[in-house]
């Protein structure tokens, strides 16, 4: 298989910083929200450099989503930041009336999602939102992989008009798709073709798919490796398309398995394409404090459960 | 013929259309809507700068209304169709399946004068001071009003948004509070008491002016009154005393007509109390 390499681990949310400072330099009618926590989600820099454009919501999410809302009213492009629970499920209401169904143009960027905020335990883990977010009628959701892809996705989803949801992390992870790409909503991408297995992942758990696919090649197993960045839309040609080929999947998020990546592609193939498939996700359980890579394995996401999934579903093929 | 005539024939004949919609469909809420029938007519036939012609979402250079007690729809489509958003005709799709007129407002269906969906309680403030920054923004020197129900100030949003308006100076936007002291289970008072509402809204650092929202004269003088103290560094409350149910004997002094159809009799009763001034739709 191709050889992955990276030069340094960053955290997806400071690319989401720095999408953000980008577009606070190029394009006037972005403007951000903040629920107190500007620090946690990078957006010093474009608070910093746009006083006018940024407004201090201070804790009173419901508000925020309210005032982004508001703001789309006249052209204005918000982008709203705070931790993912409080980006989506503690204001669900807020977001179905005012955002979705108005069809608001606002960007609900949502940090420290998933399990791997790691210590302040799962009072703040959401794992639930990937599922929130996609049951809205023409929400957009996208989860990247790394800092570059975060830094081009908060980049592009300016240029898309219509409500988003755009989910990143806390810890520092293997910075290894390119610097210079070109995001593009709702396509994935084939990291790396394979024969006897597709392996589609999001978020944090794409790494970890790089790695198992390492570890199943020395097994004399070839995998595909498919980044679906955008969970909604879900890009079901490609999926189709490898399936077709491989005949076995598995899938991997830092997700519930109701609700996550792993569910859409159940539900596609069960309709078009029904094949053997695992789901690498949180089954049922709330997290709790540790260090993220305790966490990953204790609650069973990390690369050793991709290549058990792996060896699991090829039985069935 | 005064102004003021002039809006209390238009509010007439908005009631009979509020009762007319509500009795066609036999759902609802006519309580509500009669008591802020008034207010309404003025902002949309007196007070708004707004282009009923040439709707676009964005209203720039324009005043803009958003209705946050979303239940009120009848009365708000009523004037809205008065005013020339649309036919008046459309009135008797009202609640009825492939309707714009949805039982709760809604940009969904591209109804013109809807800037956001409204029903869920407690939403339109913070809409209304995302609008009324966007026009800062825009050096668009343009106001946003709105309109809240008194039970609906029980929703936390409402003094997430009051705090919000007062610490980014959003001064220009003026609030609505229908202050008619009643709610689905009954008086505001026995449910969750407002409190000292004025001494609340001042305390968050809002300026608060009083009106009587069924004297015509009253709240076209009040409003105006209202818009000379926009500009000023704070937002603008106005508590808004009426009666549910104004206009229609039976619907008053009670707050059983929140969400209720008048039978064929009742509607005959309500409509011989309202003058036809503009035809009937």
């Amino acid at each position: 298989m191709k050889k992955f390499e990276y030069k340094d681990k960053k955290d997806t949310r400071s690319g989401f910083g720095a999408g953000l400072y980008e577009l606070g330099k190029n394009n006037d009618n972005v403007v951000a929200l903040c629920a107190d926590l500007i620090g946690s989600l990078k957006m010093n820099q474009f608070a910093d450099e746009f006083p006018e454009r940024f407004y201090q919501c201070g804790i009173a999410e419901a508000n925020m989503i309210g005032t982004a809302a508001g703001l789309t009213i006249g052209g204005k492009i918000p982008f709203t930041g705070t931790f993912a629970n409080f980006a989506t499920g503690r204001v669900y209401d807020q977001i179905r009336q005012s955002v979705a169904y108005s069809g608001k143009n606002v960007k609900i960027c949502a940090s420290h999602a998933g399990i791997t905020l790691g210590e302040d335990g799962a009072t703040h883990q959401i794992m639930e939102d990937i599922g929130l977010m996609k049951m809205l009628p023409g929400m957009v959701v996208i989860n990247p992989c790394d800092y570059n892809q975060t830094k081009a996705a908060t980049i592009a989803i300016a240029d898309y008009e219509g409500p988003v949801y755009l989910r990143f992390g806390r810890p520092k992870v293997p910075n290894f798709t390119p610097e210079d790409q070109n995001f593009e909503i709702g396509k994935s991408i084939l990291l790396s073709e394979g024969t006897d297995v597709s392996i589609f992942a999001t978020g944090h758990l794409v790494w970890k798919a790089i790695e198992a696919a390492e570890i199943l090649e020395q097994n004399g197993i070839s995998s595909e490796i498919i980044n679906i960045h955008t969970i909604k839309p879900l890009d079901e040609e490609a999926v189709l398309k490898s399936v077709s080929k491989t005949k076995a999947v598995v899938t991997a998020e830092e997700h519930m398995m109701n609700g996550g990546l792993g569910d859409s592609i159940a539900q596609l193939l069960s309709r078009k394409l029904p094949t053997p498939m695992e789901m690498v996700a949180v089954n049922d359980k709330f997290g709790e404090s540790g260090k993220p890579e305790e966490l990953l394995i204790k609650y069973g996401i990390d690369t050793e459960n991709i290549v058990t999934a792996v060896k699991e579903v090829l039985k069935r093929k | 013929m005064s102004d003021i005539n002039k809006l209390k024939e238009t509010a007439s004949q908005v009631r009979r259309d509020i009762v007319r919609m509500v009795h066609a469909q036999n759902s609802g809420h006519p309580g509500g809507s009669l008591g802020c029938t008034d207010f309404i007519t003025a902002l949309y036939f007196e007070i708004m700068n707004h282009e009923p012609d040439n709707f676009d979402m964005d209203g720039n250079n324009q005043d803009l209304f958003f209705l946050s007690n979303g239940h009120l729809s009848a009365l708000w489509y009523s004037v809205l169709a008065r005013s020339g958003y649309f036919k008046t005709e459309e009135l008797s799709t009202f609640r009825t399946l492939n309707s714009r007129l949805q039982g709760h407002p809604t940009t969904k269906e591209g109804l013109p004068g809807v800037r956001v969906a409204s029903g869920s309680l407690g939403q339109g403030l913070s809409v209304a001071c995302g609008a009324a920054l966007t026009k800062k923004l825009n050096n668009d020197s343009k106001l946003v009003f709105t309109l809240h129900g008194d039970g609906e100030l029980q929703e936390g949003q409402i003094w997430e948004a009051a705090m919000f308006a007062a610490q980014h100076k959003i001064d220009n936007l003026i609030a609505t509070v229908d202050y008619n002291g009643k709610q689905i289970d009954g008086p505001v008072d026995e449910i969750i008491s407002l409190g000292n509402l004025k001494a609340k809204w001042e305390s968050f650092g809002w300026q608060v002016l009083e009106m009587n929202g069924n004297d015509m004269d009253d709240v076209v003088k009040t409003i105006n009154h209202a818009k000379t103290l926009t500009g000023k560094g704070t937002p603008i409350l106005i508590i808004m005393k009426t009666e549910m149910g104004m206009g229609v004997d039976f619907m008053m002094g009670t707050h059983k007509w929140h969400g209720s159809a008048p039978n064929d009799e009742q509607l005959e009763s309500a409509l011989s109390q309202l003058e036809e001034t503009l035809g009937d739709y």
